[in-house]
């Protein structure tokens, strides 16, 4: 199959980096080669976190190059212009439909985007929105919401259901699992079957 | 039988020196390579592992291991080389008993360093063997040769890893037999001659040195590790480590020689690979150390504009190059959307402990020389409290020069616990042996906190999570023969005010522990939550100096010139310091 390039990009602390990694290890389970890249270190929280997934029959460069992401997972609104650039001309976009402040804003240091529903709507006028915060918080944990988005993902990629919860499993500690595939099993009623 | 898993570069370093039967590891954290020690305490049954002070401390055992006849491993980023330079450049002439393996990280781009050194040219100056993996599989593999090259050719033996490789995972094949091997030790036997390097057992050892780099290039020509991929030969590209991934990608039709084996080079296998080529062009990351080596052999190279040899390479550089050499590809410029967007830098926590030192700093106005670690980030707005950051421990130095300079005003040093123990204590001695008035504060959060928490000898933990001594840094300055030697809660801004002010006027030089332990390690993320009354709140701007990405603006006052206070209480981790900064009253925990 021809390599298939996901971008996951937020804020960090958000559960991008787990996100990526059941991705990843479903990906492999399925049998495909997979690479996945992050950059992470230097006092990260709060910064803006990417982490890329590339799977396919053979895969070389662990970087996505711009403007070759079929599919753009934003954690956060503000995030998803940030990255723009990485997304294909025929891709689709994921946007989990939270904000959250830059300290540069809420310190008055910069200002904020007035018109970013705006600018998201122009840029992306095909994007999927979900509420995974909300959805987690319904469940009782919102750690929990980047199973959501996970979720929500799972819908959009060929990978059978059991492979994704055999994912969860070998990566999930085991006293944590069942509230992590209840989020990811809500995470998939948010997206219509593709 | 194979059996696949996906793992990054740095845990299939563990996985490899594990059935290796590697039995000494030491390193100290540093980003990209810190998770290599953790993955290999995992393997704690079979492999002596720890966290040194420093990294020079780090390749003392493990050249300690070496000798006694051990297979022995150490890790760490490439500044890091630097600090164990030392004790590897001798005993490279030395050569090993037990293997020395050493995984160097460097990190293109400097996604966390303070500079892009070329670890290569360092390997090269040794006179030690460079193997470069361009994925977890290939790691996996030369990790285990890096073992056997280095007891067969008694060479200390690299393995060269960077962010992009450390931190990639990709699948490896481990082999359903995978099982970590118990190694047995090699003799050791006295021999002066060879471990003692005085000036007649050196020279010697120098001659035997060259001897040995070149049975190691004949190796590089046999060994499966340097391969040739003959394909299109109108193109031949010379490439090594993760830049053969980006070679494959952009240029897939034309014949590559990729050196996994990359020095000593192997000329020989250079010489035949080019002539099998009408043209070579060489493709890698950072310093030219491949370039300038096969161009001192006559080998043609083709010249190019496009800039390679600084920052991380990619597919997008690969493109400009390919269009500057072959002018065969056009590139389509993507549409960004981030013209103005805020940006969101790291920043530090919300309740860190490194705050109202750094709050206080700035207003008492000192010069402060910093260091590297989370703290670095007092640098930054709205703190400003910070003038200088060189190296791991350089600030105590770096004060002491300005003092003795004659620079004038309040000047203090800024260090963190795991900072100071890796490089501070020679420091503060200086200070004081040498008549300094400096102040030295250890902002102490019990931690090695940037990296990911790791444990140090002020944690009271191991690497494998064993018990072992605290070591009281203000006993240790004591000890020395520091007279002002305080220790003052961190989140205290009261006392800190008093403490420091009297430090820094002080005609004696002092050692200050501002002690808090990291709330993130510590898990007190959550230990409150503190909210502004409205009514009470002034828009004084106060509190926003804190620099808290919990503080946020409220509603505006004096037509939007200034704003009142709000806290999220999602962010506050409730560490208190903004209640003591507000001068109204208007900030309480709910």
């Amino acid at each position: 199959m021809k390599t298939v390039n996901v971008s996951l990009v937020g804020v960090g602390g958000q559960g991008i980096l787990l996100t990526s990694d059941i991705l990843a290890k479903t990906a492999a389970l399925a049998g495909l080669d997979v690479k996945k890249s992050e950059v992470h270190g230097m006092a990260q929280r709060g910064g803006s976190v990417i982490s890329q997934v590339r799977f396919g029959d053979k895969v070389y460069s662990p970087i996505i190059s711009d403007g070759a992401s079929d599919l753009l997972v934003s954690f956060e609104r503000l995030e998803a212009l940030r990255w723009r650039h990485l997304l294909a001309p025929v891709s689709q976009v994921l946007i989990n439909d939270m904000n959250m402040t830059p300290v540069t804003v809420s310190s008055g240091q910069q200002a904020a985007v007035a018109d970013l529903s705006e600018r998201l709507s122009a840029e992306y006028p095909g994007a999927l929105y979900i509420d995974a915060l909300t959805v987690a918080k319904n469940l009782g944990n919102t750690r929990a919401m980047n199973m959501v988005v996970a979720g929500a993902i799972s819908k959009l990629m060929p990978f059978e259901l059991a492979v994704w919860e055999q994912a969860m499993k070998e990566r999930i500690p085991a006293n944590l699992l069942d509230m992590n595939i209840k989020a990811f099993e809500a995470g998939r009623q948010l997206l219509p079957a593709s | 039988m194979s059996k696949k898993v996906l793992l990054s570069a740095n845990e299939a370093v563990a996985y490899a020196a594990a059935k290796a039967g590697c039995t000494v590891a030491s390193a100290y954290p540093g980003t990209p390579s810190t998770e290599i020690l953790e993955y290999i305490a995992k393997f704690k049954d079979t492999i002596n592992c720890e966290w040194a002070v420093n990294e020079k401390v780090a390749m003392e055992v493990a050249i300690g291991g070496s000798i006694a006849g051990a297979r022995s491993l150490t890790a760490m980023k490439h500044v890091g080389l630097n600090v164990a330079l030392d004790p590897l450049m001798t005993y490279s002439y030395v050569g090993t008993n037990g293997a020395l393996v050493i995984i160097i990280c460097d990190d293109p781009g400097m996604h966390s360093s303070q500079n892009e050194q070329d670890s290569r040219n360092l390997v090269k100056f040794a006179r030690a063997v460079l193997f470069e993996p361009a994925d977890s599989q290939e790691t996996f593999d030369m990790v285990q040769e890096a073992f056997e090259v280095s007891e067969r050719f008694l060479v200390p033996v690299f393995v060269r890893l960077t962010t992009r490789t450390s931190h990639t995972s990709t699948i490896v094949d481990i082999g359903d037999d995978y099982a970590p091997r118990k190694a047995e030790r090699k003799p050791y036997v006295k021999d002066i001659k060879h471990y003692v390097q005085v000036p007649m057992f050196a020279r010697p050892a120098r001659i035997k040195a060259e001897e040995r780099t070149r049975a190691l290039r004949a190796y590089g020509c046999e060994t499966p590790f340097n391969r040739i991929e003959m394909a299109d030969t109108r193109l031949g590209i010379i490439t090594a480590g993760i830049t053969y991934q980006y070679v494959k990608e952009v240029f897939p039709e034309f014949s590559v020689l990729k050196l996994g084996f990359s020095n000593p080079l192997s000329s020989e296998l250079i010489k035949q690979f080019a002539a099998k080529v009408e043209k070579v062009l060489i493709v890698e990351e950072l310093d030219p150390v491949l370039e300038d080596q096969i161009r001192a052999l006559g080998v043609t190279i083709i010249e190019h504009q496009t800039e390679l040899n600084m920052m991380e390479v990619n597919p997008m550089r690969l493109m400009a190059l390919r269009k500057e050499v072959l002018g065969d590809i056009e590139i389509s410029t993507p549409k960004r959307a981030d013209a103005g967007l805020p940006t969101r830098p790291p920043v530090l926590c919300s309740g860190c402990s490194h705050r109202g030192v750094f709050y206080m700093l700035a207003k008492l106005g000192a010069t402060v020389a910093g260091d590297i670690g989370c703290y670095t980030l007092g640098a930054f707005p709205p703190l400003n409290a910070m003038d200088t950051t060189i190296c791991m421990g350089a600030c105590i130095g770096n004060v002491f020069g300005m003092e003795k300079a004659g620079l004038p005003g309040r000047k203090c040093a800024v260090i963190g616990d795991s900072t100071f123990f890796h490089s501070g204590l020679t420091g503060i001695l200086n200070v004081l042996y040498n008549g300094g008035k400096v102040s030295t504060i250890v902002l102490d959060n019990r931690i090695t906190g940037m990296t990911g928490h790791q444990e140090n000898p002020g944690s009271g933990k191991t690497l494998s999570g064993d018990d072992a001594p605290v070591t009281d840094i203000a006993e240790v300055a004591k000890g020395m023969g520091f007279k002002r030697v305080v220790r003052v809660d961190a989140y205290d801004l009261k006392a800190l005010e008093q403490v420091l002010t009297e430090a820094l006027d002080a005609a004696e030089p002092s050692v200050i522990i501002a002690y808090g332990p990291c709330r993130l390690a510590a898990k007190l993320m959550n230990a409150g939550t503190f909210a502004v009354d409205s009514a009470k709140c002034k828009a004084c701007g106060g509190c926003f100096k804190l620099g808290c990405p919990a503080i946020e603006r409220g509603e505006a006052v004096a037509d939007g010139r200034r704003f009142k206070a709000q806290i999220d209480p999602v962010q506050c981790s409730g560490c208190n310091l903004c209640t003591q900064v507000c001068k109204f009253g208007a900030i309480s925990k709910i």
